[in-house]
């Protein structure tokens, strides 16, 4: 009995275990105090939702053979590029929606084959390569947001400013798209199908990928990189290919993200992007190794469901605001926590 | 010399690792002054003898083992290498373990300088702050260079140096421990070019005069003859000689080396033998980068259906021809099949070509050990031939998905031929057994359905009966379906078992073919580099 309980705790793993009791403590506090738990998990869902794209995009590379991708903040500039293109065009809706993923995937792919030209010169080392081609980017693009040749005046500075402004509301434009479409509720809780299912759709697109032959060579690749070269794979051509398609995810990612928040942010915003979707994927059980779209779904939804009620929750329980803390310190723990281990759970 | 004590002396030496006895009852002892040759195949028990002499921890976390050390007579126990260091035993490695961006005199003296006392030393009463007290660290190491006659500049940096220089260093080193006495040289000329293993050779000697013991291994029987004044043989953990200087001759000794009574097995017959009418694959001047098994200029013809062994002791490159062919290792040369030119440094093209390997490095190179069988035995012939995979969509290959049926069904058939032992097709390759793992290899390149197989050591770190049964395997695939296969392996017994011809290479060339049936002192002889002329 205690071996089958061991087992079973094996499996699952203590940090998911943590954390959902953490969880289910918040959510029995919140029914105690007072608060709505419907709409608790509502506003959960649609984090969920609104980030799991970005988690998704650490799959590629952790399967390739690269790691966690910690230069994610390069995708998500080349999707608010999109979005932004997809504005000044005039787009609206989910054509605005789509044409911004229109304009974003091309300028990931090809900023995704640049950036693995880079890590396949520090091999070893990408991680913290990444991390700082990510924090550089982000600062030569608060350049380019200055100088971009941008002419629609809700996107500029207002009264004959220049360049972008570092906020965008996307309310006329292609904003909270996909989190009104298809909107039903069940027990009190709402649901948006739209955002759900477009992040289920990537999730299934993503594990069908890993099927195929292209993704069972960088599964392979990613795996065993010598057990790979004996099998006629190109190693170096697969992690291009996962750093490519984690660029284009991330992409995605943001604009999805975008839409659900209502707006589009520049500047420094997406500084510290990679963070909270590293933290989800290894709470999903992911290591540095290997990752599954189990790993990406159940961390996001621990990961995004904690940040988004231990916010309200604990300042109702101790009149105070320590959530913002709470969110660093699990998020930056977590990512500590799985760095020191090489294998994640199951 | 009989009259002097003995400094060293193993007696009864008994080692299992894993119920599998690798040292029965093997002593071996020495005497100050002398130069003992301790000579043997790979696997003969060598290594296992010498870490059981440095007390390595490998030893003791495996179970330790039996019999007893002495050193001057008295019973020592070493559980750890700074003890052997103590007792006064020094060792000179085939790999060098120097410093590159060291002078010569630091890695001499390397965490045993001299030092003088300074005020914060003095202070902290701490031995770590102490200057280092220079001038007496080169006169230390000019006197252990001098000993080698080695005229070098003492502060000279490591990197740089030719490699037969820092052999030298590395017995400086040792020779500079004042407290060392018993000098152990692990293949020392391996890397040597010969005239610089003519001038280790005569140190070995002129340490030797000095009073020091010296334990000599090696592979080159020249070398023994040339300096040992004693000489044992281990073969297969166990001694089976032990002779004075003036009594050995090199082809008894490799004879000793190599000598196993070789069970004759009738192989079954074929409709048709193989001969040098038909060949199959033609070698021609094969070179192979692969670092410390380098192919130097091999040229050689294989014909279609026989089953060839490559031989040879490690390090002479019989490892390095099927990992270059295969392109694992920069190779060039020319290799052609069917007289059809096949591009080296492209593991893809070999494999597309009708060639197939399994590799020595199991667990490194052979297989996805977390990945489930069923996939370790698909992806090779599912990348390079597009099997297992659902026929659509036609133009974009690398997008069609895997199919999970054909592959689970195709995994299971192979289960069943090779008789591996498993839970099932889902059952991750790091939870079989050696022989077990074995055949999941071997099913891999079978799914490629190959012409010409290329199998490296396939029964190495396997168990005797699952030995027996990858052997038996390879011999079946070669006579039902009629598959070339090239076999390396460092167990010339199981060569000479199962293989219609066996090649001897010697440092990274063709030393001659010979018959199995070939005498022991024959391929004594030829492994040691005596002959070279084509037997067969």
């Amino acid at each position: 009995m205690t071996d089958k309980l061991k087992q079973t705790v094996e499996h699952i793993g203590i940090p998911r275990l943590m954390i959902a009791g953490f969880l289910a403590v918040i959510f029995v506090t919140a029914y105690i105090t007072g608060m709505s738990v419907p709409q608790l998990l509502s506003d959960s869902l649609v984090r969920v939702g609104m980030n799991g794209i970005l988690v998704l995009a650490m799959v590629p590379t952790i399967s390739c053979g690269v790691g966690l991708n910690f230069g994610l903040p390069l995708g998500v500039l080349c999707g608010l590029v999109g979005g932004l293109i997809s504005m000044e065009r005039g787009f609206v809706g989910f054509p605005g929606f789509f044409a911004a993923i229109a304009f974003a995937v091309p300028l990931a792919v090809v900023v995704g084959y640049l950036y693995s030209v880079l890590l396949e010169s520090v091999k070893g080392q990408e991680m913290m390569v990444g991390t700082y081609v990510g924090f550089s980017s982000v600062a030569v693009m608060c350049i380019f947001w200055l100088m971009a040749p941008f002419r629609n005046p809700e996107l500029i500075w207002a009264i004959g400013g220049k360049g972008l402004r570092s906020t965008l509301t996307l309310g006329n434009y292609y904003g909270k798209v996909l989190n009104n479409f298809a909107v039903f509720e069940i027990f009190g809780i709402k649901i948006s199908g739209g955002l759900i299912g477009f992040f289920l759709l990537f999730c299934l697109l993503v594990y069908l990928f890993f099927r195929t032959k292209l993704g069972i060579a960088m599964l392979t690749a990613g795996a065993n990189p010598v057990f790979a070269k004996s099998a006629g794979i190109d190693v170096r051509r697969m992690k291009s290919v996962g750093i490519i398609a984690s660029t284009v995810l991330a992409a995605i990612g943001i604009i999805v993200y975008a839409q659900s928040y209502g707006f589009l942010q520049l500047y420094m915003a997406p500084l510290m992007m990679a963070f909270p979707a590293i933290a989800a994927i290894l709470i999903g059980g992911a290591s540095l190794q290997r990752a599954t779209i189990l790993n990406v779904i159940i961390g996001t939804v621990l990961f995004q469901t904690l940040l988004t009620t231990a916010l309200p929750v604990t300042s109702r329980v101790i009149q105070g605001d320590i959530s913002e803390v709470a969110r660093l310190i699990i998020s930056n723990g977590m990512i500590l926590y799985a760095l020191t281990r090489s294998t994640g759970g199951k | 010399m009989e009259r002097a004590r003995r400094v060293l002396e193993m007696k009864g030496i008994t080692k299992q690792y894993f119920g599998n006895t690798v040292l029965n009852n093997v002593s071996i002892d020495l005497y100050p002054g002398e130069i003992h040759a301790l000579v043997g195949e790979n696997g003969a028990g060598k290594s296992t003898l010498m870490n059981i002499l440095f007390g390595m921890p490998v030893i003791h976390s495996t179970g330790g083992f039996s019999g007893e050390v002495l050193i001057d007579g008295e019973k020592v126990e070493l559980m750890s290498p700074a003890e052997a260091m103590q007792a006064g035993i020094g060792m000179v490695h085939q790999e060098f373990m120097l410093l590159p961006g060291f002078t010569i005199t630091e890695n001499i003296k390397l965490n045993r300088e001299p030092t003088t006392k300074n005020a914060l030393s003095r202070l902290f009463r701490s031995k770590s702050l102490d200057y280092l007290d220079v001038p007496t660290m080169r006169k230390d190491a000019r006197a252990a260079l001098d000993r080698l006659d080695l005229a070098i500049d003492e502060w000279a940096p490591v990197a740089g140096l030719p490699v037969g220089y820092m052999q030298f260093i590395e017995i400086a080193r040792e020779i500079d421990k004042k407290e060392v006495r018993i000098l152990v040289f692990d293949e020392p000329t391996a890397v040597l070019t010969e005239t610089e293993a003519d001038r280790l050779l005569e140190s070995l000697r002129r340490l030797a005069a000095d009073g020091i013991a010296i334990l000599f291994i090696t592979h080159r029987l020249d070398e023994v003859m040339a300096v040992a004044n004693r000489i044992t043989v281990l073969r297969d953990g166990e001694t089976v000689a032990r002779l004075n200087r003036d009594e050995a001759v090199v082809e008894r000794i490799a004879e000793l080396m190599v000598g196993r009574k070789v069970e004759k097995v009738e192989l079954p017959p074929r409709a048709k033998e193989p001969s040098d009418e038909d060949i199959a694959l033609t070698i021609d001047n094969l070179v192979v980068d692969m670092p410390g098994e380098m192919v130097r200029g091999l040229s050689l013809s294989v014909r279609r259906g026989e089953i060839l062994g490559i031989g040879g002791l490690a390090g002479h490159g019989k490892l390095g021809i099927a990992n270059g062919i295969m392109g694992l290792y920069p190779a060039s040369g020319r290799v052609s099949k069917n007289g059809e030119n096949i591009p080296l440094n492209s593991p893809e093209e070999a494999l597309s070509r009708g060639l197939a390997f399994v590799s020595e490095d199991r667990r490194g190179v052979g297989l996805l050990l977390n990945e489930p069988i069923d996939r370790n035995i698909g992806v090779t012939a599912m990348q390079v031939q597009h099997k297992f995979l659902k026929s659509w969509p036609h133009f974009l290959p690398a997008l069609r998905l895997e199919d999970r049926a054909e592959l689970r069904a195709y995994a299971e058939d192979m289960i069943r031929k090779l008789d591996i032992r498993c839970l099932g097709p889902n059952q991750p390759v790091r939870s079989l057994s050696g022989g077990n793992q074995q055949k999941v290899c071997i099913a891999k390149a079978l799914a490629l359905e190959p012409e010409i197989l290329f199998v490296s050591e396939p029964t190495r770190g396997i168990d005797v009966g699952a030995k027996r049964l990858v052997l038996d395997l390879l011999v079946r695939l070669n006579r039902d379906h009629n598959v070339t296969i090239i076999m390396t392996s460092s167990e010339l017994g199981e060569l000479r078992k199962v293989c219609d011809r066996v090649a001897i290479v010697y440092r990274g060339r063709l030393a001659g073919i010979l018959p199995p049936d070939a005498s022991d002192a024959e391929f004594g002889l030829m492994m040691a580099g005596r002959v070279g002329k084509e037997a067969v």
